[in-house]
Formats: C-alpha cells, structure tokens, sequence
C-alpha cells in the first residue's frame, strides 16, 4: 500500500506489438489518463489510447500565413512608403519581384512554428518527469516499450491496476514515484 | 524472442538496405558507441587535426581580407566576381543534396534514405555555413554586412528588395534556419538515447539539455512525426527556392550567357548533383572507417550513384540547350560567348569541366562501375571538381569578355583565393569532424524504425 502520492504504474514490453495490444486492451478496460513510451513512433499506438492533436498542422498554416503577409507587407512598405526610389518611374508596388522574398518568409515563419509549435504542444523542455525515477525507463529509448497508466486516472486502484497490468504479459511491473 | 531480427533471406537480386542481424538494441548500441567512446579512434584526430589547421589558414585570410581589402582577391574590372562567388554557389549547390536526402526521399517513402539523412542534413548545415561566409568576405566593407537585412537605421535607407542580391539574403538565411531546425527536431529522440546511454556526468547533462526531457511519448511522437513531415513538405519548395534565387543572382543580369530563363532549373539540377556527389564523398571513407557497411549498405552507395548519374543527365542536357540556344536567337553577343567559352582563352577549363562533369560520370551506367566503392569514390570526387569548374566557367567566362571588346579582361586566382577556397573546405570538414564525435551521425531512431518495418513486411 503507497503511502506516498505515485504517478502511476507501468509496465515494460519487449516488442511494439506486445505494447499495441496491451495499450488496445487497457483502453478498453476504461483507462483514460495513460501514456505509452516508446523508442520510436508507433503506428496506431496514439490512436488506440484515443490520443489526438490536430493543432500541429494549423499552427503550420497560421505561421506560414503571418510569413506570407508579413513578408509582403514589409516590401510593401518599404519599398512603397518608407524608402521610395524613383527608378525610371517603374511602379513601386513591384509585386512580381516581391514574390521570392515573400515565399522565402513564409517557408521560414511556417517551419518555426512547426519547430516552435511541437516544442510548446508537447510541453518541452521538460527536464523533469516522474517516469524517469524508475530505472528500467532509460530502455525506453533503446529497446523496450513502456505503457504507463496515471493514478490520477479515474478507475486507477493501485492494487487493482497493477494486477490489471500483470495480465498483459509484460516484461514487468513497476511503481513510478511523483 | 520478440525482438525483430532483419529477415535472413532477402528477395534475389537486390541487396538489402540493412545489414542482417539488427535489432533495436544493437542498432542503439552501435551508432551510440561511435560517441560515447572514451576511446576517440586515431583518424578523427588527423582528420580533425588537418582541417583546423586549414580553418585557421581561413581565418588568417579573412583577416587580412579585412584589414588590407579585397584587393587580395583577383577580381578586377570586368570580372567583378570571381572565385568569392564560384565557392559560394558551389557551397549552397553541395548543402541542396542533403535537404534532398531527408525532405524529398521521406515525402517519396523512400526507406533507404534512413541511414543517409542525418550526417547528409548535417553536410547540408556545413556546408550553407561555408557558404555564407563568401558573401560577406567578398564585401568591399564586410563590416556593413547586416545593411542587407531591413532594420530601422539612423541613415533612413532601406534594402533594394527587386535585386536577387538581397533575396538571396532571404533565401540563405531562411534554407540556414529550416536545415538547422529540420536536423534538430530529428536529433532530439536520438539525444534523449544518448542521455540514456552515457555514463559520464558531463555528456548525460549536456545531451540532457539539449535532448528536453523526451521521454517518447506516443502523443509526443505523434505530433512530432507530424511536423517532422510538414517540415520535410516545406524544406522541399525550399531547396528548389533557394538555388533559383542564387541562379537568378546571374540570370537577373544583363551579360551574355547569363541573362537566360535556364539558369534555375540547370543551376538546380547541378546543385542536387554535386550534392550527391559530396554526400558520396563522405559516407563512402565514413562508412569504411567506422565499420558501417552494414547500415550505409552498397545498396545505397548504388542508389545514389544512380540519382547522381541521373541528375547528371539533367545537366548534361542543360549544357547542350544552353549552347543550342545562344546559337538558336542569332545573338551575335550569346554565340560569340558560347565560342569563347568553348574555343578561347579559357576553353581549357570548359572541355575539363566537360571531361569531369560529363563524360567520367557515364561511367556509371556500367554496372560494374556503380557496385566498386572506390570507382564511386572517384567519380563523385571527379564530379565535385567538375561542379566548381562549371560555376569557374559560368562566372568569369561571361564576364570576362561581354558586349565591349574595349572592357574585355582576363582574371586569374590569387594565393588568396585559393587559400579561402581550401580554408572553406577545412572548415567544412572540420565542422563534420565535429558533427561525428558528438554527436549519432545515422539517425538511431530511424533505424529502429526501419528494422520493425522490414521485419513487419516480411509477415
């Protein structure tokens, strides 16, 4: 019995399949609040703990619209309304040769914010989780597959969920400390 | 066992793109081992030792560049470009292959550029790094360099943002930032392994820190593969971009053999061409030296001696249309300058860029040609010098003898100029000599996804 508050349990597999499985079987046992870890994406494995986000893609396209309109708008105004030069009489707005600078900022805003973007979504830097205190975890970027199910998961029982865990076939069962 | 092993037999014919044997954990183990060695292996240290040595005569001329001007370089009136800008469109043509190799090969679902993309991203930073510098050196007042940029100045002038000059400024520095980014983002789980991995205190920090704390995290992985793919869907428009701008530095001019609408596609064309031909260059002593044979497989060597031999086509094609052209409009001044690109003072640089560029590579047809490593070897070096004599050709050809006979000159390279050009290559090595020691130059995680794909498909 913890005395002390856990972050939740976890359970360590051999193979992705093994994990896939387990993580399918845990979601429909009721399991809401867990996470699985992995040295490699999955495919399927977010799906099957009903995991999404769709916010990375917009973020892309917002970003690269601020680019696409910033970098036009600059040009504009520069070469329009602060720093006129009468070449010729050729119009200011010269919109064709605006055009190369103007794809290149929107390139560069539309690949920070996927840089930036992932970065914030997924919380990092995060130098700190509780899964790092248990010890096998640093397989996880190695070899091993981990699905960690959260005590501040609605149906998790400390015994009932770690002998839940015991039923899938794991490699073993651990206890993660906050 | 549940662990995937590569599947022992594998379809006849073809050789595979991975060693057989690997599992995940001895694919983490080998690529972390190269840095994680207390034992650094003794060609890093010549290697390391004789580029800093020419990184150092780099710095030396810059500083005499600065301090004495560009009276140093050759360039003269009216070869107001010299090698300053051949090495700086050379440099940026070498970076395109690697931005090839991560962001078109993933969008094309081709497999095998697994092991290839993170040192040819890497190539790709150096080499952009190197060629940054050639702009700002070949300044008459490099110090004012930032008036590029459009920045709120007390002399109330702005950047003349019609001239591809000042695109390219854009184009470079935008291509620097999303390689860097791209080549970071898939660093960061193979940072988190090596954080793993280490045992000493200072390389668990600081592969640590920069790793972020991941941890994979199936909705981590999930968002990052999505923008790993959105950022290889950018870097692609990117790549071809840039090297049209730097093409429109010389196809925006007025000069015979320059001011012609076949200058981006070629220049393209012959950028992804001795880009491969530099990753060639280096994954072939790379994968001898650290014993990587089985993950850089021959299967790859030959894949990219058939990109390069393509792309060698495209050129080659280029070549002919640009002369069949200047013949074709009945310019006097485009037929005058095909003659003497061909037939004049410096004809003997043409028909050896032809001998480099063109006829060595045909080569590669010839199976027995593209499966021997050290042939592949020598033809991709034989194609990076053909590359730099081709960008000799287009810059100071055309200038040197254009619409005036009155203005026509002759340029040669200085000791400078040669000291620079090497400097720049010591500086690139160097850097990729760094790149090896600290950090997993085969992209770990990539692997391991690849072997769980092989072994999937085979069920």
């Amino acid at each position: 019995m913890a005395t002390l508050p856990i972050h939740g349990l976890m359970a360590e597999f051999h193979s992705p399949e093994a994990l896939l499985h387990a993580a399918e079987r845990a979601h429909r046992q009721g399991f809401k609040r867990m996470d699985a870890y992995t040295p490699f994406p999955i495919e399927g494995l977010a799906e099957a703990m009903d995991l999404h986000d769709r916010r990375v893609p917009l973020i892309v396209l917002l970003g690269g619209i601020a680019g696409c309109l910033g970098g036009f708008f600059l040009q504009y105004w520069l070469a329009v309304i602060d720093y006129p030069l009468n070449v010729g009489g050729r119009p200011l707005n010269s919109w064709p040769a605006f055009i190369p600078v103007t794809f290149e900022m929107t390139i560069l805003f539309a690949a920070l914010s996927a840089f930036l973007g992932v970065l914030a979504l997924n919380g990092l830097p995060m130098p700190y989780h509780p899964v790092f205190n248990v010890e096998q975890f640093e397989l996880a970027s190695r070899n091993r597959f981990f699905l960690c199910i959260e005590a501040d998961d609605p149906t998790f029982d400390r015994d009932g969920t770690w002998k839940f865990l015991e039923s899938l076939g794991p490699d073993g069962v651990y206890q993660v400390d906050r | 066992m549940a662990e995937p092993l590569q599947p022992s037999s594998p379809p006849p014919g073809s050789p595979q793109i991975i060693g057989p044997g690997h599992t995940f954990a001895t694919l983490t183990d080998k690529i972390s081992a190269i840095v994680l060695t207390q034992h650094t292996p003794w060609f890093w240290y010549v290697g390391f030792g004789v580029s800093f040595l020419l990184v150092l005569v780099l710095f030396f001329c810059i500083a005499a560049l600065i301090t004495r001007g560009i009276g140093l370089f050759g360039v003269n009136i009216p070869v107001g470009w010299g090698f300053a800008i051949v090495n700086f469109v050379w440099w940026i043509g070498i970076g395109h292959a690697g931005t090839l190799i991560s962001a078109i090969l993933l969008l094309l679902r081709q497999k095998w550029r697994q092991s290839i993309n993170r040192f040819a991203e890497a190539m790709t930073l150096f080499a952009v790094a190197s060629a940054g510098l050639f702009p700002i050196i070949h300044l008459g007042r490099p110090w004012f360099f930032y008036w590029l940029f459009p920045y709120p100045n007390t002399m109330d002038i702005q950047p003349q943002f019609r001239s591809p000059l000042v695109w390219d400024v854009f184009a470079v520095s935008t291509y620097f930032t999303v390689s860097l980014l791209f080549w970071f983002l898939g660093l960061i789980p193979d940072l988190a392994t090596l954080r793993d991995r280490a045992t000493a205190r200072a390389p668990r920090f600081i592969y640590g820190m920069l790793a972020m704390g991941w941890r994979g995290s199936a909705i981590h992985w999930h968002r990052y593969e999505m923008a790993y793919l959105l950022l290889a869907g950018l870097a692609t428009p990117l790549v071809i971009s840039v090297h049209t701008v730097v093409s429109f530095d010389f196809a925006a001019a007025l000069v015979p053999g320059w001011h012609s609408t076949i200058f981006p596609p070629y220049f393209v064309a012959g950028a992804i061409y001795s880009g491969f031909a530099m990753v060639l260059t280096i994954a072939i002593p790379l994968r001898r030296l650290y014993g990587l044979a089985d993950l850089i497989t021959d299967r790859h060597l030959r894949n990219m001696g058939v990109v390069m031999l393509a792309t060698g086509m495209v050129v080659a094609y280029g070549y002919l249309m640009e002369t069949f052209t200047a013949w074709y409009s009945g310019d006097i001044f485009e037929r005058y300058l095909s003659m003497n690109r061909m037939f004049g003072p410096y004809g003997y640089m043409y028909w050896l860029l032809i001998l480099f560029n063109i006829l060595i590579p045909q080569l590669l047809w010839v199976r027995r040609v593209h499966t021997n490593v050290p042939l592949l070897f020598l033809i991709a070096i034989s194609i990076n010098i053909g590359m730099w004599l081709e960008r000799y050709v287009i810059v100071v050809v055309s200038l040197h003898r254009d619409y005036l006979p009155s203005a026509w000159g002759m340029y040669s390279g200085t000791i400078v100029d040669y000291a620079v050009l090497a400097g720049s290559m010591g500086l690139f090595v160097c850097l990729l000599f760094l790149f090896i020691r600290f950090l997993p130059m085969i992209s770990i995680f990539e692997m391991r996804e690849l072997v769980h794909d092989l072994s999937e498909q085979k069920k």
